[in-house]
């Protein structure tokens, strides 16, 4: 199992209800694919946040990654949207 | 990344503009030159709102000797919580007029111009020509896409901030910068969200001193780039975060997909916007729903609003049900026909989206009351609070 720290930003936070958690990820979550696969299987919100059209960036130890990223052990990844305010 | 100066040094500085610009002229990385290049540096700055307050204010400190400014909205009461070169006697002005007063009390040698009204693709490009730098503090992506598309054909480098609640991104954009560094905000946002995932500051709210801090991030890369000095956030995202105190600077590269931007779209309709319509039966105007009240017609209203807005102020008797909420849970509306339901929000936007998708899901019956609770306030209970 490789921990890791999962933030999110902005509406995403707001919306899912959670800024921070640390995550126990399975052998087989690999990828930034597959950590979205992972929490797309949380009830609620989670997979029309995340499962749908990608409208958020992903950053790996504050790196953007893409979806084929590899997740590394004690990695913190940050899922923030688009902002608009002014 | 280190830039050379956007701008040549060649404003002549009086002795006037050496006594005030003092403090700048001690720091070597600035000094003459770089206050010369500030004199003559000309910059537009798109939306004199929370961004827009900041960034003027101080670059007009800073002695940027002349300043744009876009807007085509008046000061309200609700402005001033944040937005701070406006003030209580400015209310009801164009913002454009109420900044410029600002601005000129704090700088009489400034040469300010206005452009009331809004950017829009018609007028973009021939508005940016005059400008070195353009400043982006606008309000809604329709006019992010177009400010970003408008720099990258003129080829102008701009300085790009956005806030949301506690949190604020910013970042500079220039297609055209030295060295291959080009980059743009479609790298790092390909696409819009859609407008039901686009909240504004008047729907989200917002931490005013927020804007101050995101403000003062894009007015020093402003006179960053104008002077040369230092490394540039082009090609890197700030994000700050105001409740934890932390902000982090994350790499921008090009998107691998990107496609050339060839000329000027029409951007509300990119982004969702301006394209729905309710077919007029749906619509209640607040005169008509007050008949109905007075006339004793049974109905059914349901405030689609969150809590925080209930607490400010509510039209008596609507029934609350979040519009996420209603959207997950539809059978919570009484859709027997029996009495019809009239959907409220603050402003009709939110009302007008939950009536379209519930009725693509076959509800029938259904109704929203047209400007929202603000529209029901103004023309019939002008004595309750507005927001």
């Amino acid at each position: 199992m490789r921990e890791i720290d999962l933030l999110f930003f902005a509406r995403l936070r707001e919306v899912l209800g959670v800024g921070h958690e640390r995550l126990s990820l399975p052998e087989t979550v690999r990828t930034v694919a597959d950590l979205m696969g992972l929490l797309c299987q949380r009830e609620g919100k989670w997979a029309e946040e995340l499962g749908g059209k990608r409208l958020f960036r992903v950053a790996i130890n504050q790196e953007m990654a893409s979806l084929d990223a590899e997740i590394p052990a004690g990695a913190e990844v940050a899922i923030f949207p688009p902002v608009t305010g002014g | 990344m280190p830039l050379p100066p956007l701008v040549p040094p060649a404003a002549e500085l009086s002795a006037a503009d050496i006594a005030r610009y003092s403090r700048h002229l001690l720091l070597p990385e600035v000094g003459l030159t770089g206050q010369q290049r500030l004199k003559h540096a000309r910059v537009l700055v798109i939306g004199a709102g929370g961004l827009g307050s900041p960034v003027l204010l101080y670059l007009a400190a800073a002695g940027v000797g002349t300043l744009g400014i876009i807007d085509g909205d008046v000061v309200e009461a609700s402005n001033l919580q944040r937005q701070v070169i406006h003030t209580v006697a400015g209310i009801g002005q164009p913002k454009t007029e109420s900044a410029r007063a600002a601005l000129l009390a704090l700088n009489p040698e400034l040469k300010v111009i206005l452009h009331a009204g809004r950017l829009e693709a018609g007028n973009a490009l021939a508005l940016m020509a005059p400008y070195d730098l353009v400043i982006d503090g606008c309000d809604n992506f329709a006019t992010r896409y177009l400010v970003n598309d408008a720099c990258v054909l003129a080829g102008k480098p701009y300085v790009w901030g956005s806030i949301f609640r506690f949190e604020g991104q910013a970042s500079v954009f220039w297609e055209q910068a030295p060295g291959d560094a080009g980059i743009h905000y479609r790298d790092l946002y390909p696409e819009p969200p859609p407008p039901e995932l686009a909240p504004s500051c008047a729907e989200g709210g917002v931490l005013g001193v927020l804007c101050a801090a995101i403000g003062a991030i894009m007015a020093t890369e402003a006179i960053k780039l104008i002077t040369g000095i230092g490394e540039s956030l082009l090609g890197r995202l700030l994000v700050y975060d105001a409740l934890e105190m932390r902000q982090r600077c994350l790499p921008i590269r090009r998107d691998p997909k990107r496609q050339p931007i060839t000329g000027l779209i029409d951007y509300p309709a990119f982004c969702g916007l301006g394209v729905v319509s309710s077919p007029a039966s749906a619509s209640i105007s607040p005169a008509q729903l007050q008949q109905w009240r007075q006339g004793g017609v049974p109905f059914c209203l349901i405030d689609l609003r969150e809590p925080a807005e209930r607490a400010i102020v509510q039209i008596a008797g609507a029934e609350a049900i979040p519009k996420d909420q209603l959207l997950n849970h539809p059978t919570l509306l009484d859709a027997s026909g029996a009495v019809p339901i009239v959907l409220h929000c603050k402003s009709g936007q939110r009302s007008l989206a939950v009536l379209q998708a519930l009725q693509g899901q076959g509800y029938r019956g259904l109704h929203h009351l047209d400007g929202g609770i603000l529209a029901w306030i103004r023309d019939v209970e002008p004595s309750l609070p507005s927001y």
